[in-house]
Formats: structure tokens, sequence, C-alpha cells
């Protein structure tokens, strides 16, 4: 386990300077995600052209990783389509659990999580913005790392 | 206002290194680095005097408590009694009828708000509570309210994470029925005014309930002394098991209630028309107790004893002043809970770092702290952040682990450039 892995210099610098942060008023759709363990909050909103990304915003309160997440994950989304999007989530997802697998570099920046999966507690830091960017493309309204917790209120907007 | 302040002893003759002899899960390490426990608040570790107590009983003696005529179960039943005897001591109850054991502080609230609460509340009355409240003193007197329509009442805090007096004698009414408080602030360490909110409670015969689950490690409690109605606390942040806990009640208090788990023990007599209620404390024990958890618990207070309640509450006070002197001096670094009176506890926040990153970046150097909302999310809302760390000191942590804090702190500070 080395903390070094964890943050790098581009997780610190998303961390500090996060892109695309605010909010899209008005939006095509937005959701909401909340990690009750930790207190992270956030809010990604979208602009849709059909079925594609056209803009994202994201705000909210976090640690380093759940903000540097939201921040990567707005820069590599945007131009991308339901399809495609789905398919990175995919991505992500394996590289943040899967310890032994190697770190798929076409992943580009978004490869810097990869230290997040010898640090189990914190996996649910860096996936809540894709659930909640899941969340927003599939119906909107509130997700939550803890199921029942916080029901999703589906179909709110 | 007036509060009770820990009874300070001079700390000297503690020998922290030979406390740290007993503990043997202090001689490990964690990510190749010596084991820096703090927090103790959240669970406290367990010398081997209480290891090898629950050893003995589950090697030795075990079998079920008020059954059987056999020697292991005569053996079990006199080792719980003992613990139950123990308790009474250790607390200076009247009567061991005074003594319940639950799985912890929570399941005691549970039982003071379903048995007292449920049975005597109504629209227009009024439990009483503070803002400093962990969720297991919120949220059982909030499913009462929601059963019976009565309101729940919150007394504020201020921003030193002290209870303003001024509001709470505003609020105690002839419509409060019982008063639920925490004895210490398990987010904050603040020490609550226990013995000037009973005096006010009492002079309108209202019962009061005591959270002593952060107080109990600290300080000693003579509910005699104290007048409190109801006092609850766990084993498990008392050096002891988890699975175990007090609750305390005066007698006649307990007596007026009604049991509110029914089941084997807690009877004399069953019928399918009609039951009759054991007799206390067994008529709030249904069910087969954690025996071993109770023989653990005897032990652990046999521990403190050994040690001294003054004199671990000395050698605390004088980790949390070294503490809050070294953490004072990091720039950017707030402490959270300011109160004049405090427990070993302290909660804190560091610009343009998480407390989540910190939790990890001190885990790194072996220092296990606390971070999150400490199961006191309104506290967390009334200082408008969504969580701190939070460092707590027990009889076994030293001023150079405080130092080995301020150090890792500052590297966490170092890794955030």
């Amino acid at each position: 386990m080395e903390l070094k892995d964890l943050y790098r210099d581009v997780i610190l610098d998303h961390n500090r300077q996060p892109r695309n942060f605010g909010r899209l008023d008005p939006a095509d759709a937005t959701a909401d995600g909340h990690n009750p363990l930790c207190g992270d909050r956030l809010t990604v909103s979208l602009r849709l052209a059909g079925d594609k990304i056209t803009d994202i915003r994201f705000e909210g309160k976090g640690c380093a990783i759940s903000t540097a997440s939201a921040s990567l994950m707005s820069e590599a989304v945007k131009g991308h389509d339901r399809a495609e999007v789905r398919e990175l989530f995919g991505h992500i997802h394996a590289m943040l659990t899967q310890t032994h697998a190697p770190v798929d570099e076409s992943l580009g920046k978004l490869a810097a999580l990869s230290g997040v999966r010898e640090f189990p507690s914190r996996v649910k830091c860096a996936s809540l913005c894709w659930h909640t960017l899941n969340a927003a493309l599939e119906q909107g309204g509130t997700v939550s790392t803890e199921a029942g917790n916080e029901a999703s209120a589906q179909g709110v907007k | 206002m007036s509060a009770t302040p820990l009874r300070v002893a001079p700390a000297t003759g503690y020998d922290v290194e030979r406390v740290r002899r007993d503990f043997p899960i202090l001689s490990r390490t964690v990510h190749g680095k010596p084991l820096v426990f703090l927090d103790s608040a959240a669970s406290s570790q367990r010398p081997l005097a209480v290891i090898r107590a629950v050893d003995d009983y589950e090697t030795r003696s075990h079998a079920n408590v008020h059954r059987g005529v056999h020697a292991l179960s005569q053996e079990a039943t006199a080792a719980f009694e003992g613990a139950r005897e123990r308790v009474r001591r250790f607390l200076n109850a009247r009567s061991t009828r005074e003594i319940i054991f639950t799985r912890g502080t929570t399941e005691a609230i549970n039982l003071v708000a379903q048995s007292f609460g449920r049975a005597r509340l109504g629209p227009g009355d009024e439990i009483l509570i503070t803002a400093l409240e962990h969720h297991a003193n919120i949220v059982p007197w909030q499913m009462v309210r929601d059963a019976t329509g009565c309101s729940l009442v919150v007394a504020p805090i201020d921003t030193a994470g002290e209870l303003v007096m001024e509001e709470f004698h505003r609020l105690l009414t002839p419509r409060t029925r019982i008063v639920a408080v925490a004895h210490v602030s398990n987010a904050l360490g603040t020490i609550l005014p226990v013995a000037e909110i009973i005096t006010a409670a009492h002079a309108l015969n209202v019962p009061v309930l005591l959270d002593g689950a952060q107080a109990v490690p600290h300080s000693r409690v003579d509910v005699q002394a104290l007048g409190a109605d109801f006092y609850a606390f766990s084993g498990h942040k008392l050096y002891g098991p988890t699975g175990i806990g007090v609750l305390y009640g005066r007698e006649e208090r307990l007596a007026a209630m009604p049991p509110w788990q029914g089941g084997g023990d807690m009877i004399l007599n069953v019928t399918f028309e009609h039951t009759t209620y054991n007799e206390l404390p067994y008529k709030f024990e249904a069910g087969t107790p954690n025996i071993s958890g109770a023989v653990g618990l005897a032990a652990a207070i046999d521990y403190v004893e050994t040690l001294g309640v003054d004199a671990i509450a000395a050698h605390e006070h004088s980790l949390l002043a070294a503490a809050t002197a070294a953490l004072n001096d990091i720039p950017g670094l707030s402490i959270i809970g300011t109160a004049r009176h405090k427990a070993s506890v302290i909660s804190f926040v560091m610009a343009g770092i998480h407390p989540h990153d910190l939790g990890t970046i001190l885990d790194a150097e072996g220092v296990a702290v606390r971070t999150g909302h400490h199961c006191a999310q309104p506290v967390m809302d009334f200082f408008g952040i969504p969580a701190t760390a939070r460092a707590s000191f027990a009889c076994y942590n030293t001023l150079a682990e405080v130092q080995q804090l301020a150090a890792a702190l500052r590297h966490a500070q170092e890794v955030f450039g």
C-alpha cells in the first residue's frame, strides 16, 4: 500500500483545481449523489444533444479522491454518447475493484485513479460521481453509495 | 453556567509504559509502522486481564444462567451475577436490581425509550434532548415521537460546542416528560453540566437519562451522587468486550415500567392466558444474555479501578492539553469543539484537506483516527462541515503518540502540497 499511488499529482491537481466545476442552468439532466459514510455530496448536471453529452458540470463537497474523480470524469465523458459512457464506466469499475488486473492504459488520465484499489475504504469515493452520472443519464434523482439509506428517487428531476 | 470538570489528580506515578504492556494489540504494526491507536472513543482496546477472563469463562465455566442445577450452570450464574454486583459497585447503585445488562448503550437507551416512553407519552408531551447527541440518543426518541405523537425538543449548542444552558432551562417546561442527554459528547468531547441539568429537571419532577458511553471511561460516575434516573454505558468503550452494556435505572422508576422484550428469563410463570413477569432486573433481560461479555466487563472494571479512574483521567487530561497545544500549532488546522470542560477527545478539520483524506494519510503512518460524522450528523450540520477527523486518548496513549499525530498531520500537508 503506497500513499503515492493514491495521491498522484494528477489527482492532487484535479482536487485543487477541479475542471467543469459548477452547475448547468438550464440542464437537460441532473442527479445528486451522496456517500452517507463520509458525507460526500455531489450534483452532476448535463446538456444533451440526442444521446450525446455536450456539456457537463459537477459541484459538491468531497474528499480529494471524490473531487478528482468527478473532475477527471467530466473531462472524459464530454462529447460521448450513453453507450460509450456506459462502457467507460465498466472499465473504471473494473480498474477500481479488480486488484490484480492490469490497468487499462487506454483510460488515459483516468488511469491515475487506479491506486484507489489498494485502499478498499476509498473505492466508493472514486465511484460516487460515476453512479451519479449514470443516474442523471437514466432518470435523474438521487443515488447513494449505501443502498437503502437514501432511496433513489426515481423520475425526480 | 456550572459544569462538572473531570476530577484531576496529579499524574505522578502513572506508568504508561507498564499500562501499554497490558494491551497485547499495541505491540503490532500497521503498514509497517508502530500502531498509534487514537480511536478509543469509538472502541477501546482490551487488556490481557479482560481477554483472559473471557477465555477462562469460555474454557471452564460456560453454561446457561439461571437454569440448571448442574455445576456449570451454577458457575456461569455466579459469574454473571458477580459481574452485575461488580457493575453495581462501580456505579455505586443501591441494588443489583437497578443494573440491567444490555447489548450496549444503544440498546439501553432504546429500552428506556420503548418501555418508559411509549407507555406514558402522547400528544402535548415533550422529550428534551440536546444538539450534541449521538444518533443513539436521537433516533430512539424519534421512534417514540412517531409512535405516540409527542414532541422531540432539542436544546441548542454554541460555537464552542457547549450546551446553551439558558435555552435548556427555557425548554425544560411542565410539558417535558423526560430529559435525555449525553454526559460527554462523543463528537466534540464536551462534558455537559449534568448536575445542573438533573437538579433543574428534578425540580419539575422530570426524570433524566444520561448517555454515559463517553463519560464512564474518563471519570468516576456515582449514580447516587449524580441523582440520574437512568444511566447507560457500553463495555467496549471501557476496555471491555463488544455486545455488552449496562442500563442503570432507579428501582422505583424501573419497577413502574413494563417489559420491552418478551421471552425466557423475564418471566415467573407463563400460561397461554397470562404471564407473570419476573422481578427486577430480570424483567428487562429477555433471553439468554451475553454471559461472557458480562464477565469481560467485570474484568475491565477491575482493571480500570486498579489503575484508578482518577489517575487515568489525569493522564488523559495531560494528553488532551498536549494535543490541543500541538494541533493549535499547525497552520490551517481548526479544532471543532472548544468547550471549557472536555474529555480526551479532539475533533478537527484542516484547510484544503478533507477529513477522509487525512484519515487515509494518517493510517499510512500507523496513526488510527476516526473520520466522518461520528454518528452525530446534527453536530456536523451545526458547524457547517460534512465531517471531522477525531483523535481520542485513552489510558494507554502517550505524549510521544501526540507528537506522532502532529507529525503525521504535517506530513498530510506536505502530501497535499
